[in-house]
């Protein structure tokens, strides 16, 4: 191996190590599963502080506690629901970012769909009236011109 | 008639714009109904800040309308705040230290209890102590518990022990009037 290449190896290296440590901070896993669930709830919660970050994108300090329980509460080998539950007791609907379906987030789903429905309305309606007043005497007078070609 | 609906209808529609936005013009976005309210206090089981053998629990607070107050030494705004809490004590408002228990950094552990005693000894000595007793928040968990965001943030509590307000940012005279005043009126008459 050329000199060369081997710095390169080595940038490279570094630069992996520094990635999968900043995705990771010290939060170590046995199970892969558990792992995938921590950061999936990591980014599904929502940071009650800086309120359009997630959890882990925040760096307040309630988002650092948040994921500490995260942590917690997965290795102990509680569920997603088991954990969103946790937070929402304590924080609220606010705190993750799929809301529940309730009289006032109904509308979330219905006024997209009202719009649509609305804007066909509309537009059936608009081509229904599309046959124009035609003159008679026009209409002879533009045969005649077309026949005589 | 349809000239009528060609008017009124993008008129109705740039009105429930208008108002809507409005709205959101004054609108705090950090306002969020506490799950708590109306709920009693979850368990606690706190030492006090100057003293670790002496315990409280939610019986502590029982009996007397009581203001929670989440506060903390490295908090400007708590230090703006305590003057203002200090008066409401003078007034008869009993009030409650939650110290929320903060180095530079959380990822950095804990400061040493005798150094927190210390700078909670002066800050107090400075700006005015409106508390009964305070305290220890250690890691945060019981904040944790009431979903409280930062410091500072207060909770009206009631003489059974109830949450009935909570409030996220510094109280001062406006915020009391507009926000505190009459049920903690209406509690304290209860």
């Amino acid at each position: 191996m050329t000199k060369f290449r081997y710095i390169q190896l080595l940038l490279v290296s570094f630069l992996l190590a520094a990635y999968a440590h900043g995705a990771e901070e010290n939060f170590a896993f046995d199970d892969e599963k558990k792992r995938a669930l921590f950061i999936e709830l990591g980014n599904e919660l929502r940071c009650p502080k800086c309120q359009n970050q997630n959890v882990a994108d925040s760096n307040a300090v309630v988002a650092k506690d948040m994921t500490l329980k995260i942590y917690e509460l997965v290795q102990q080998g509680h569920s997603k629901e088991q954990v969103i539950d946790y937070m929402k007791l304590r924080y609220g609907d606010f705190v993750h970012y799929k809301p529940p379906l309730t009289v006032v987030t109904l509308w979330l789903w219905l006024l997209p769909l009202i719009f649509i429905m609305a804007g066909a309305l509309f537009m059936f309606f608009l081509g229904k009236k599309k046959d124009v007043e035609v003159d008679q005497e026009q209409l002879r007078k533009a045969n005649e011109w077309l026949n005589d070609k | 008639m349809k000239k009528v609906a060609v008017f009124a209808l993008p008129l109705g529609v740039f009105l429930l714009a208008a108002v809507f936005l409005w709205r959101g013009l004054y609108s705090n976005p950090a306002e969020r109904r506490s799950s708590l309210i109306d709920k009693p206090l979850p368990n606690f089981n706190l030492v006090d800040v100057m003293n670790e053998s002496i315990r409280y629990t939610p019986e502590s607070l029982l009996g007397d309308v009581n203001l929670i107050n989440v506060w903390g030494t490295w908090c400007q705004t708590c230090a703006v705040e305590l003057p203002f809490l200090t008066k409401l004590k003078e007034q008869g408002v009993g009030v409650v230290g939650l110290y929320h228990e903060l180095d530079d950094d959380p990822s950095f552990g804990i400061k040493p209890i005798t150094n927190i005693r210390e700078e909670v000894a002066v800050m107090l000595n400075n700006l005015g102590n409106p508390y009964k007793f305070n305290m220890l928040d250690v890691n945060r968990a019981y904040s944790f518990d009431l979903g409280v965001t930062g410091a500072p943030e207060t909770f009206l509590i009631d003489k059974k022990g109830y949450v009935r307000l909570h409030h996220i940012g510094d109280l001062n005279q406006r915020v009391w009037q507009s926000k505190f005043a009459r049920l903690y009126n209406e509690l304290e008459a209860e």
